[in-house]
């Protein structure tokens, strides 16, 4: 049973010793229906990945409320998520950093099974939805390159059966031919399930390949919200058109893009 | 010798496969020289412990022999004031110290690192009142509050090891702590927490197995501090009673009787050599666990 999560009036603020307070998220209003694909660019530091993690539970909030399924999402504390929650899952930006170095792939991918409680597919099923062989599971972590590793890091994220993915920045640390694989092959996984995906990237050029909706955030706050097409084509703010701009262009004419 | 060879079979040139096999089938950690000579001292004294009855050429309480004997051929270290053999002595001394130390160092290092994770995982308050506790331990000179301890409990070796227990633990508290608040921030540690596990599943699963290295490192190098320290209260009376065979408490003897220079000065070699050992392993040991000195580490490598 698909559920939508939506983000209400968002706001997070960071408390800076000896500064003022920094608005990560100021005011952010985006719902996400079930088995949508929706991209957020926006440049580093604009608060797109504080909203990814405030989505999970990990960052408090200072105003407005997410729901999920209707219900609100609490901040994670010392308790277990519970099983609700468990259905929104992330894949992190670092593959370096995201997987335990000291527990075979294996295991990290039943701990997402378990999770979801039993209903999701086998390691091996879940190993090969992401390209991986099945022998993966009795490896560590450290025998694999970055791009694999994020494999394997979205294999976990599945093996929960989760129903929201959410991607915070899945590709900015792999190279660049890996980067539109990966991006692919997460906007497919999630659609096999059925689930949503909140994509989160600072490449408009792939987010604009995998998503139905592109929001366009900038200090804090989202800017410009339209459909994939809409928002390549026919940019509304200045910021969109900038960030359009800084697109590099395969023309052969060795230009840099206008900043 | 270890340099050129490594050098040859890092090339892989002209070293034949049957030469090349016959290197040492020992870790990298223990393939250095001191750490080597650390091993050699640390297993030479444990046989001596399992096997005093056996190695010892008199019983090591029988007041037999011609008091305040210098070295000779029968007695090798002399006898003391009640006329004992030291030899014998100091090699029964080794079932004391060695297996009190090192129930001492695992006791201590479990409660300090329970603690320390406890309190570098939870944070806030719980974080607090640990620290707290461990600073005030830490205000105190260790040797002078593991005295008062002990002295409130009276003299016995079981004592003078409590004690020592309640001195030593915050050094681990602090080390797993620090570990912990580093650890629990890794992405993997989130992700964890996602897919739903509770706060001790977490650090057992996540944050403990990749905190433990440096942890048992520092156990390595405390342990010659725990003999050390333990030595220290049967030299002040506070810990082994007459006329249990324990080396600090043989020093001490020797003090009293300062020109039969052998009384103190073979239980004293006997627990410089233990400490001195024991930080030759500890100090290998961190070199190597270390990846940014496990390189220079291997270079010196036998």
């Amino acid at each position: 049973m698909p559920a939508e999560l939506v983000f209400d009036d968002v706001a997070v603020t960071y408390r800076q010793s000896g500064r003022a307070e920094l608005r990560a998220v100021d005011g952010v209003s985006i719902t996400l229906a079930p088995g949508e694909v929706l991209g957020l660019v926006g440049e580093s530091g604009c608060g797109k990945s504080t909203l990814a993690r405030a989505a999970c539970g990990l960052e408090p909030l200072s105003g407005g409320n997410i729901r999920f399924g209707g219900e609100p999402v609490p901040r994670l504390r010392m308790l277990a998520r519970p099983a609700r929650l468990r259905r929104i899952q992330m894949v992190f930006q670092n593959p370096y950093a995201s997987l335990n170095p000291r527990r075979r792939v294996g295991s990290q991918i039943e701990d997402g099974r378990r999770a979801a409680g039993g209903s999701a597919p086998s390691i091996a099923e879940l190993l090969a939805d992401v390209g991986m062989p099945a022998d993966a599971m009795s490896r560590y972590p450290h025998e694999f390159s970055g791009g694999q590793r994020q494999r394997i890091a979205i294999a976990r994220a599945l093996a929960a059966s989760p129903d929201v993915l959410i991607g915070d920045e899945p590709i900015a640390s792999l190279d660049a031919s890996l980067q539109a694989k990966v991006a692919t092959l997460m906007r497919d996984v999630a659609a096999k399930r059925n689930a949503s995906l909140l994509f989160i990237s600072h490449d408009l050029s792939v987010v604009r390949m995998i998503a139905d909706r592109i929001a366009v955030m900038s200090a804090g706050r989202i800017v410009e919200l339209g459909t994939a097409e809409e928002v390549w084509a026919r940019p509304k703010h200045a910021y969109t058109r900038r960030l359009l701009a800084s697109i590099p262009i395969a023309d052969g004419l060795g230009r840099l893009p206008k900043v | 010798m270890s340099s050129e060879t490594a050098v040859s079979d890092t090339l892989g040139t002209k070293t034949p496969a049957w030469k090349r096999r016959r290197r040492p089938l020992l870790p990298r950690a223990w393939r250095r020289p001191m750490a080597i000579v650390g091993v050699v001292i640390v297993l030479a004294w444990l046989v001596i412990a399992i096997f005093a009855p056996l190695i010892a050429p008199y019983n090591p309480l029988a007041q037999s022999f011609t008091p305040l004997q210098a070295p000779n051929a029968a007695h090798w270290f002399g006898t003391d004031v009640l006329g004992r053999d030291e030899l014998s002595r100091v090699l029964y001394g080794s079932r004391i110290s060695l297996p009190l130390s090192l129930v001492l160092v695992v006791c201590s290092m479990l409660i300090g690192s329970v603690l320390g994770a406890i309190a570098g995982y939870f944070g806030r308050v719980v974080d607090e009142v640990i620290m707290r506790i461990a600073d005030l331990v830490f205000a105190f000179p260790t040797i002078i509050l593991a005295m008062i301890v002990a002295a409130s409990l009276g003299p016995s070796l079981l004592n003078a090891v409590i004690a020592l227990l309640l001195v030593s633990w915050p050094n681990y508290a602090r080390v797993t702590r620090s570990l912990v608040l580093g650890a629990r921030q890794q992405e993997y540690v989130v992700a964890g927490r996602l897919m739903g596990a509770g706060v001790f599943r977490s650090l057992g699963r996540d944050v403990a197995p990749n905190v433990v290295a440096p942890i048992f490192v520092l156990a390595t190098l405390d342990f010659g501090n725990a003999i050390l320290l333990l030595s220290g209260l049967s030299f002040l009376g506070l810990g082994a009673v007459p006329p249990t065979p324990e080396w600090g408490a043989m020093v001490s003897d020797g003090v009293q009787n300062f020109s039969q220079w052998w009384l103190a000065t073979f239980p004293g070699i006997a627990i410089f050599s233990v400490v001195v050992a024991f930080n030759f392993i500890g100090d290998a040991l961190r070199d190597a666990l270390d990846p940014r000195t496990a390189e220079a580490v291997s270079g010196v490598s036998i």
